[in-house]
């Protein structure tokens, strides 16, 4: 089994320290063009995490097999595949489901996340934490995408939760900016989705920064007193 | 204990090879039997949801026919902007015409084609319209779909129901920008003006061609 430690990390790694897209910075392109609201960006992250857990399942059990010099094109075949059965099974048994969820799919096929996680880790280690790897790194990829995609939407047309009555029928989205307010187009095109993302970037980097000088401090202090 | 001997790059290279065709082999395999095995089901959904979408331009209540099974080819023609032969739907009510459902391609949206199906009348008149696919901007050039249009009791797209080709002039056939009739959202005219124009040439063809099309077989 898996020890709590190991978890932790795990979890750490994919929703903060690896964000995938804080720091890795990859798949940028699904990024900004489906969070032009909060909606799209969750449920695009929450596809994105069915597919990488299963990609980061399947090539962990296989990994012993797939000689080193070829990895890649059986790591590309595999994902493909299993992308597209999921694709067909969703749309043929979930099809409510795939109605709000199919659409996001295909643009994961080519998303790099997927590749650079099985590349990265399910091809070194088993397969119990590389499914949880595919997941947290999909559950910090979520978080961020929600956030740029409310922020856009704030921004950009004064509404929260658009979408929403697609997924759950009775809800409705929420009105934050008052009803004649313009709306600022540059948020919901996708130089907006630049710029935030830009924001959360640095955001992070301040955190970590204060974090580090803080514990320069503490040791400084400490090496101080111990003088 | 057997000594191994270092493999030859040419004993290397077929390995790798024969490996990488068994994967392809098996997953080849696997989705062929996935595609095979949902095919029906999706199939049930795709007439299903065409039926879904067919009541959105026309009402079950203004026809008695069965009608995906009364239908007509229409040959490719840049009236409708399609590329290839297309299919369109006769509504009868009692033996006689009623409406023509049939599908139009807009080739110059924002961003590629904007494919359409829409129901015209038998005297002309536009009895719906509905978008049915397309990659206009999401939060901008979208609100031709009636679900992301935020003007919920009178979607943007509703605004053509009514009007036919022979009651209005090409003049007036255009957003109100350009000095026609037709609402457009501020900062995303290029969609509108795509779907106004495909659907104006749609019911030119419709008017040009009725009889010919009500009678085939």
């Amino acid at each position: 089994m898996i020890e709590r430690e190991e978890f932790r990390s795990i979890a750490h790694n994919g929703i903060w320290k690896q964000n995938t897209s804080l720091i890795q910075i990859l798949g940028l392109c699904p990024l900004l063009a489906v969070t032009t609201n909060m909606v799209n960006g969750v449920m695009l992250s929450l596809a994105t995490i069915i597919v990488m857990a299963l990609a980061n399942v399947a090539v962990a059990s296989l990994r012993n097999f797939i000689p080193h010099e070829i990895r890649i094109p059986v790591f590309i075949l595999i994902v493909a595949a299993l992308v597209t059965v999921v694709d067909l099974l969703f749309n043929a048994n979930l099809h409510e489901l795939y109605l709000v969820l199919g659409i996001f799919i295909p643009l994961i096929v080519t998303n790099c996340i997927v590749l650079a996680r099985v590349e990265a880790f399910a091809a070194k280690n088993p397969p119990l934490q590389s499914t949880l790897d595919g997941i947290f790194m999909g559950v910090g990829m979520l978080w961020t995408l929600a956030v740029l995609g409310g922020l856009r939407e704030l921004i950009g047309a004064g509404t929260l939760f658009s979408g929403i009555d697609l997924v759950f029928p009775s809800l409705q989205p929420l009105q934050l900016l008052p009803a004649d307010y313009p709306g600022l187009l540059l948020a919901i095109l996708p130089p907006g989705a630049f710029i935030l993302l830009g924001c959360m970037i640095a955001w992070k980097n301040w955190i970590e920064a204060r974090a580090t000088t803080r514990q320069e401090k503490v040791a400084v202090k400490a090496l101080a007193t111990g003088n | 204990m057997t000594k191994h001997k270092p493999p030859t790059a040419v004993g290397m290279a077929v390995r790798t090879a024969v490996i990488l065709f068994v994967f392809v082999i098996v997953f080849t395999g696997l989705l062929a039997g996935a595609y095979l095995w949902t095919k029906p089901a999706l199939e049930a959904s795709a007439a299903e949801e065409k039926m879904k979408l067919i009541d959105e331009v026309l009402p079950r209540t203004a026809y008695d026919n069965e009608l995906l099974k009364d239908t007509v080819a229409l040959p490719a023609s840049p009236l409708l902007g399609s590329e290839e032969e297309t299919v369109a739907y006769r509504a009868r009510k009692g033996g006689q015409p009623v409406a023509l459902v049939l599908e139009a391609v807009a080739p110059d949206g924002y961003a590629g084609k904007i494919r359409l199906i829409m129901a015209v009348n038998f005297d002309g008149s536009i009895a719906g319209v509905r978008v049915t696919q397309h990659k206009e901007t999401p939060g901008l050039g979208d609100y031709i779909e009636p679900r992301k249009d935020k003007n919920k009791e009178r979607p943007w797209i509703t605004q053509f129901n009514g009007y036919g080709y022979a009651s209005t002039t090409d003049k007036e056939w255009k957003v109100k920008k350009d000095g026609g009739h037709f609402d457009s959202v501020a900062g995303a005219t290029v969609t509108p003006r795509a779907v106004i124009k495909a659907v104006r040439k749609a019911t030119k063809y419709v008017a040009e061609n009725q009889t010919q099309l009500y009678a085939a077989k």
